[in-house]
């Protein structure tokens, strides 16, 4: 037990330098998110007039995306690093020692997590320094970043699983818009019941992304709406696990073939 | 003659790459039809903020400013092409080989506009599809794509000029965030009468704010800004096309 906690400690350790040591991986997925939700809110603002916007404020509406669109860029990251580690061979050097295959994943989620919770944080102070305030209070910042957390897990055992398949970071960086559709069709710029296209509306509905932005929302917005919370950690919870099955089972997979 | 050989054979090079390469291909016509689906589905609603006033409806508004957005962008992934070229090896035994040496961003830029006019047309197919109003007359909705073109141009010739300084593909977000955010800091989702804040002053400063105006206007059959749209397009590509020219010297003179 000691041992998989040193090889984790380890791998995550390294996965949380090599991310700061390249500005380029850690920067965007601050900057891009904060960058687009300013843009937005002060573009959208209008909309808040209408008929049974939830708030007055678009900001603390659109301060829901950034989390949800970070972990995005988690997914990317993950997957591009895991897969510069099987190009360059890294991958095999290590199927030679010890390590458990347990240990590899749960080191390259740590360095995830880390990443997720600072840029959580970013996008937390942003939104306190720029007026908005949180409705469900400090306690409700603790939830959020543990749902922070439990996405950044997700999606980064997403990005692990689709690099295990593909072994190639062009082919993660070529998956990345499509992982991006299911941020647009969500309900990121508008409650689901005041969008007015129909199919579009149906689509959101089944989106999970849908619910875990309107689970940081209600956080933000509403204070503790049991109902968000609770759907926004269980698709959370479920995204996790599923990707963590599809990941492990791709790097026995890899394993086996070196 | 010799600028034309060297113009054609660089835009059927890079075309015949575009063509051939899904992964180059599939986001430059996906990403415009995201933002349209997003922003006309989505956004629907928005169209009824009292003192919105735009005729056509809420899916012509955002069909412009996608429109515009993706010729800007069709000459941004373009430049991404030229940077690969010059990582490659192949930009400089392309200027090597060239005869003249101007034909090279001449035919990267026509190569940007036949792959613009493809991204054009699968969008305005779709726009139509789902609902677009266009009130304009031929005139008028000729003049929104030569618009748009001349935001292509623009789009090209500035990151070609960035591509040739930089000749590495790490320099794709100083191509790329500069043309971002000069079209969201325009009137994206609602015209310029409602914008509050911040965001109000910059977009009246914002000079693609009366290219978009002026093309919203074309598709409604009712012109603004049209005169001076067409001169800042103009003035913009006029502009870019130095700065190529002279990133072009630059990548010269490093051999």
């Amino acid at each position: 037990m000691r041992l998989v906690a040193s090889q984790v400690g380890a791998l995550a350790l390294r996965s949380v330098t090599r991310t700061a040591r390249q500005p380029a991986s850690a920067i965007p997925p601050i900057l891009f998110p904060v960058s687009l939700m300013l843009v937005n809110a002060a573009g959208l603002d209008a909309s808040t007039r209408l008929p049974g916007f939830p708030t007055d404020s678009f900001l603390a509406f659109a301060l829901a995306v950034p989390f949800i669109q970070g972990a995005l860029f988690s997914t990317m990251n993950a997957g591009t690093d895991l897969a510069r580690d099987i190009q360059n061979g890294f991958l095999n050097r290590l199927a030679l020692t010890s390590m458990r295959g347990s240990a590899l994943l749960a080191g390259q989620l740590g360095g995830i997590v880390v990443l997720g919770l600072v840029q959580a944080v970013v996008y937390l102070v942003v939104g306190l320094a720029a007026g908005v305030d949180f409705a469900s209070g400090p306690l409700g910042v603790l939830v959020l970043l543990a749902f922070a957390a439990l996405v950044s897990i997700g999606f980064g055992a997403l990005g692990c699983f689709l690099a295990l398949r593909t072994g190639s970071g062009e082919a993660i960086q070529g998956l990345f818009p499509f992982l991006f559709v299911f941020l647009f069709l969500s309900s990121m710029n508008a409650p689901r019941d005041l969008i007015g296209v129909d199919w579009f509306r149906f689509v959101a509905t089944i989106n999970p992304v849908s619910y875990l932005i309107e689970c940081v929302r209600s956080l933000i917005i509403v204070g503790w709406d049991v109902q968000a919370i609770a759907l926004g950690f269980g698709f959370a919870g479920a995204i996790g696990l599923v990707s963590l099955a599809l990941a492990a089972g791709a790097l026995k997979e890899r394993l086996a073939r070196t | 003659m010799r600028i034309w050989d060297v113009a054609s054979g660089v835009a059927f090079r890079t075309l015949k790459n575009v063509a051939t390469t899904p992964a180059i291909l599939i986001p430059s016509i996906m990403f415009p039809l995201f933002f349209f689906t997003a922003f006309a589905g989505g956004l629907s609603q928005v169209s009824r903020v009292p003192g919105f006033d735009y005729e056509p409806g809420y899916t012509t508004f955002q069909f412009c400013f996608v429109l515009i957005q993706s010729a800007a962008f069709g000459g941004v992934f373009t430049g991404f092409g030229i940077a690969r070229d010059f990582e490659s090896g192949f930009a400089r035994r392309l200027l090597l080989a060239s005869p003249n040496r101007t034909g090279i961003v001449l035919g990267y830029a026509l190569a940007a506009a036949v792959r613009w006019v493809f991204t054009a047309i699968v969008l305005t197919v779709v726009a139509l599809a789902v609902g677009m109003n266009v009130f304009g007359g031929p005139l008028d909705v000729f003049g929104m794509y030569a618009l748009a073109l001349l935001i292509n141009l623009a789009g090209i010739l500035w990151a070609s000029g960035v591509a040739m300084r930089f000749r590495t593909m790490q320099a794709g977000p100083v191509m790329q965030m500069p043309v971002f955010l000069i079209l969201f800091v325009a009137p994206v989702y609602v015209p310029l009468p409602l914008l509050t804040g911040w965001i109000e002053g910059v977009a009246t400063l914002n000079p693609l704010t009366y290219v978009l105006e002026a093309g919203r206007s074309m598709l409604a059959g009712d012109e603004v800004h049209v005169a001076w749209a067409f001169s800042i397009a103009l003035g913009l590509v006029g502009g870019f096309a130095l700065w190529s020219l002279r990133g072009l010297r630059r990548a010269e003179a490093a051999g």
